[in-house]
C-alpha cells in the first residue's frame, strides 16, 4: 500500500493548488487504480483538509467512479436511444447471461466488469459495446458470443 | 514557434499557412471521427501512408486525418482531392486500388462509391450525394477538410480572423450588438437569445466574470457537439475567446463529457497550440486582453448538462441543480457573473463575426435564425450528422437527407429533443423545425437529437425507455422529479405487462403535470414530455395494451409469444443452439417447438432463423 500511497501523493501534488481539485483528482485516482481505494480517499481527505464525507458524496454521485475494485476487462454496453431502437436491451441480456453478472457488477474471477453507458455517440454502429475502450459495433448475438470468447481465451493465455 | 504578436503578424503567418496547404496538389482525407475510427479508419490511414511511401510518392501526396464528415453510416469514409472522390466503407485492402486508379490515373473506383438507396445510382463526388447536397453546412463544413490537431490548417481557412477583427475594430458592446442582431439563440436546447445573455452578464456589477462552454452532451442519440470538438476544436475556442472579450471575462471553462476521450484530447491540443501562438493567454494579439480556458471532465452524470448543476460540478461539488431565481449571468460560477453556452452556440460566433449579422439572420425562419446540427439516428438509411437551416421540414430531413426508412418499412414517429423532448407522429412530418413549432407540438429542439422510429417500434416502450433514463439520472434533490418519475415508470411497466387499467392514463397525465410545475430544473420539468406526446399522438396504442393486452408492434414481452411454424421449419437446429434458456426442443431435420413456459422472449431464435419459420404473435 505504501507504494500506492506515493502514487496518490503524486496525483494530489498535481491538483493541490487548484481552486476545485476534487473531481479531476478522483478521476486520476480512479483511472490509476481502476477504482477509488479507501486508503487513497483518506489520504486525499487529510492532505486537502476536506471531510471524507464530501469525497464519498462525489464518489457515489458521479457514475464514473467506483468504490469497488473493477475487473481486468471493462465491458460497456451502450443503451442510447439509437442502440435501444436497434436492440441493445437484448444484447445486454445476452452479455449478462454469458458473464453471469448484472450491470455494475464484476465477475467472480475478476476478469470482467459489466457497465451500461448512456450513448457514446457512435449511433450509426448500434447496437454497440465498448470493451476496454475498443468500439465493437453492429452487434448480433453471434458476434457478441465470439467477442467474449476471444477475451476469455486471451485471459487464459496470459494467466 | 514564435508568438504572433499583432493582427498584421497573424495575417502574414496565415499567408504562409495557405501557401503550405495549396502546395499539396493531391490529398486524401480520411474521416477519423469516433464512428469511422470504430469502423477501422486508423488502419486505413496507416495503409495509405505505407503504400504511398512504398511507391515513393508520399512527398507529393498528403494523407490527412480529419474530423467527422457526418456520414457515419458509410464509414470509414475517404475523400480524394482534387475531384472530391467519395469512397465509403473503405478497408485497408482497398487502399492500393484507390491509389492506383484515383490518385495516379484520376479515375473513380466504382465499387467503393456510394449507391443512392432510392435511385440505385452510383454517386462519384462528395457534394452530389443527396445526404450532403440537401444540407447547409456551416459549423460542420470544415470538419472534413482540416486536420483538427493542426492550428495551421485552421488558420489557412480564415481561422482566428474573426477574433483578430473583434480585437482591433470592435468594442465589447459592439460585439454584443452584432450577436443580438444575428438572432443567434442557445443551441443547447432552450433557445435563449445569446446576445441578451451576454448583455446581462456584461451589465452585471462585478469585476470577475467567467465564460463556460457546455460540452456535457448527455442526451442519448446526440453526438454533434462531440463531432465539432473532435473535428474543429479551434472554432469553438475562437467563439469562446470572442465571447470572453465581449463580457470581459478572463477565465473560461469547458465541461466535456467523460465518455468523449477524443474530444478532450483534440480540444487540449487546440488549447496548447493557441497558447503557443499567442492566441490565448496574456495580451492576446497585442490587444491587452487576456483570457485562458481550462478543461473539466464530467463524471457521467446526465444532470450536469443542466447549467446550475454543471456550475456546481466545476466548483467541485456533486452536480445538483439549484433554483434559478437569480440567473447565472448575475451569480454563476463562484457567485460571479457567468455566460454558459453550448458548443454549437460558441462555434457559430466566428461565422457571424466574419460574415456579419445580416448574413446570418437571412438563414432560417423569423424567430429561429441560422443552422442547426441534428444527429439523425434510429431506423433511417443515412445515419449521421446533418446541418440544415432552421425551418426545414421533418419530412425533408428524414427522406431527402436521411434516405428514408430501411427495409421498406413505414415511418411511425420521430423523436426530437432527447429524453426531454417528445415523439412527433408521421402526420406531423411537414412541421417546420424551429424552436416555437417544436414546442407547440409538445416536443423541443433540445440539443438536436433526432431518432427515427419505424412501425416495429412500440411507443409505450419508447416512453418508458426515456422515462427510465430520466428517472435513473434524476439527482434526487427535489421530490416531484424523484418520486413522480418513479410512479410514472411503475404505471408504464404495468401497462407493458398487461396489467394496466384505463384510469392509469389519467393518472399519468396528472403526475406529469405535477412534475412539470414542481420540479427544480428542466430535467424533471421536461421528463414527462415523451409520455405526454405519446399519449397525445398514440393514444390507441396505449389502449391496445390496456384493453386487449396486445402490443401492436410486438415488442412488449409479456404480451407476445414466439412460435415455430411447423410447416416451414427444416429442423436445422440453429435456434436450438442459440436459445440461452433451452426453451427450444426438437430432433435434427424435424420441425422444432418452443416451450412457452421456459421462453424469455429474447428473440435469439428469430435472429438466427434462416427460413423465416419463427413468428411473433
Amino acid at each position: 500500500m505504501l507504494e500506492e500511497l506515493d502514487k496518490v501523493d503524486e496525483i494530489i501534488e498535481k491538483y493541490i493548488h487548484d481552486e476545485a481539485p476534487y473531481v479531476p483528482l478522483l478521476h486520476d485516482i480512479n483511472s490509476e487504480f481502476r477504482y477509488l481505494p479507501k486508503e487513497a480517499l483518506k489520504r486525499v481527505s487529510q492532505r486537502l483538509e476536506v471531510p471524507l464525507s464530501h469525497l464519498f458524496n462525489l464518489a457515489t454521485f458521479y457514475k464514473c467512479f467506483s468504490l469497488e475494485p473493477r475487473g481486468e476487462n471493462e465491458v460497456q454496453v451502450c443503451m442510447g436511444t439509437a442502440c435501444h431502437v436497434k436492440g441493445s436491451p437484448r444484447i445486454l441480456e445476452r452479455i449478462c447471461h454469458k458473464l453471469q453478472v448484472n450491470p455494475g457488477e464484476t465477475t467472480e474471477d475478476q476478469k470482467f466488469t459489466l457497465e451500461t453507458v448512456n450513448c457514446v455517440g457512435a449511433c450509426a454502429l448500434g447496437p454497440l459495446v465498448i470493451i476496454n475502450d475498443k468500439y465493437e459495433g453492429r452487434l448480433s448475438y453471434k458476434k457478441i458470443d465470439k467477442l467474449l470468447e476471444g477475451y476469455h481465451e486471451e485471459n487464459n493465455k496470459s494467466s | 514557434m514564435r508568438k504572433i504578436i499583432n493582427p498584421a503578424d497573424l495575417e502574414s503567418f496565415r499567408q504562409s499557412c495557405i501557401k503550405d496547404m495549396s502546395r499539396e496538389e493531391t490529398w486524401v482525407a480520411v474521416c477519423c471521427g469516433t464512428g469511422c475510427s470504430a469502423s477501422g479508419a486508423h488502419q486505413v490511414v496507416s495503409s495509405f501512408k505505407e503504400a504511398l511511401q512504398e511507391k515513393n510518392i508520399d512527398g507529393k501526396i498528403t494523407t490527412r486525418v480529419t474530423g467527422c464528415h457526418g456520414f457515419c453510416e458509410q464509414g470509414p469514409l475517404v475523400v480524394v482531392h482534387p475531384g472530391n472522390y467519395l469512397y465509403c466503407q473503405v478497408t485497408p485492402d482497398d487502399v492500393e486500388e484507390i491509389i492506383e486508379k484515383t490518385i495516379i490515373q484520376k479515375k473513380a473506383v466504382e465499387r467503393l462509391q456510394y449507391t443512392d438507396p432510392v435511385s440505385k445510382e452510383k454517386v462519384v463526388v462528395e457534394d452530389q450525394v443527396p445526404f450532403y447536397y440537401n444540407q447547409h453546412r456551416l459549423l460542420m463544413r470544415n470538419s472534413g477538410i482540416i486536420d483538427p490537431t493542426s492550428i495551421k490548417d485552421y488558420l489557412a481557412i480564415s481561422g482566428y480572423r474573426a477574433l483578430s477583427m473583434v480585437l482591433q475594430e470592435k468594442s465589447p458592446l459592439e460585439v454584443i450588438e452584432e450577436i443580438k442582431a444575428s438572432g443567434l439563440r442557445g443551441r443547447g436546447g432552450a433557445g435563449f437569445p445569446t446576445g441578451l445573455k451576454w448583455e446581462s452578464c456584461y451589465n452585471a456589477p462585478d469585476n470577475t466574470r467567467y465564460v463556460i462552454c457546455n460540452a456535457d452532451e448527455g442526451d442519448p442519440g446526440c453526438f454533434q457537439d462531440r463531432s465539432i470538438l473532435e473535428g474543429n476544436p479551434h472554432s469553438v475556442l475562437e467563439g469562446m475567446i470572442i465571447g470572453a472579450y465581449a463580457v470581459s471575462a478572463e477565465k473560461g471553462y469547458i465541461y466535456v463529457r467523460n465518455e468523449y476521450p477524443l474530444a478532450v484530447k483534440n480540444f487540449s491540443t487546440a488549447l496548447e497550440q493557441a497558447r503557443e501562438y499567442g492566441l490565448l493567454g496574456e495580451n492576446i494579439l497585442g490587444s491587452g486582453f487576456s483570457f485562458d480556458v481550462k478543461i473539466n471532465r464530467g463524471g457521467g452524470a446526465f444532470v450536469c448538462g443542466e447549467s446550475s448543476a454543471l456550475i456546481a460540478s466545476i466548483e467541485g461539488k456533486a452536480g445538483e441543480p439549484r433554483d434559478k431565481y437569480i440567473h447565472a449571468t448575475e451569480k454563476g460560477l463562484w457567485d460571479k457573473p457567468t455566460v454558459l453556452n453550448n458548443v454549437k452556440t460558441w462555434a457559430s460566433v466566428p461565422y457571424i463575426i466574419n460574415n456579419g449579422a445580416d448574413w446570418y439572420a437571412q438563414i432560417g425562419t423569423e424567430k429561429s435564425k441560422g443552422t442547426m446540427v441534428f444527429s439523425l439516428t434510429g431506423n433511417v438509411n443515412n445515419t449521421g450528422l446533418v446541418e440544415v437551416p432552421m425551418g426545414i421540414t421533418l419530412r425533408k430531413l428524414v427522406f431527402d437527407i436521411g434516405g428514408g426508412i430501411p427495409e421498406g418499412k413505414n415511418i411511425k414517429a420521430v423523436q426530437t429533443g432527447g429524453p426531454s423532448g417528445g415523439c412527433i407522429p408521421e402526420k406531423l412530418l411537414d412541421l417546420p423545425l424551429d424552436y416555437e413549432k417544436l414546442t407547440e407540438a409538445g416536443s423541443m429542439m433540445g440539443s438536436g437529437g433526432m431518432i427515427v422510429m419505424d412501425e416495429s417500434t412500440c411507443m409505450v416502450d419508447v416512453a418508458r425507455y426515456f422515462l427510465s433514463f430520466t428517472q435513473e439520472e434524476s439527482c434526487g434533490k427535489c421530490t416531484p422529479c424523484r418520486e413522480g418519475g418513479k410512479q410514472m415508470l411503475a404505471i408504464l411497466n404495468n401497462i407493458m405487462e398487461g396489467k394496466g387499467q384505463e384510469n392509469d392514463l389519467d393518472m399519468l397525465e396528472e403526475i406529469a403535470q405535477a412534475m412539470k410545475e414542481g420540479s427544480l430544473c428542466a430535467l424533471g420539468g421536461m421528463a414527462p414530455n415523451p409520455v405526454l406526446t405519446t399519449l397525445k399522438y398514440f393514444h390507441q396504442e396505449y389502449l391496445d395494451h390496456i384493453r386487449d393486452e396486445k402490443c401492436p408492434a410486438k415488442v412488449c414481452r409479456n404480451l407476445i409469444k414466439y412460435f415455430i411454424n411447423q410447416e416451414v421449419c427444416t429442423g436445422c437446429g440453429r435456434c436450438l443452439k442459440a436459445c440461452p434458456v433451452d426453451a427450444v426442443e426438437g430432433t435434427k431435420d424435424e420441425p422444432h417447438i418452443i416451450h412457452q413456459e421456459k421462453c424469455t422472449k429474447c428473440g435469439a431464435c428469430l435472429e438466427v432463423c434462416r427460413y423465416e419459420a419463427i413468428s411473433v404473435e
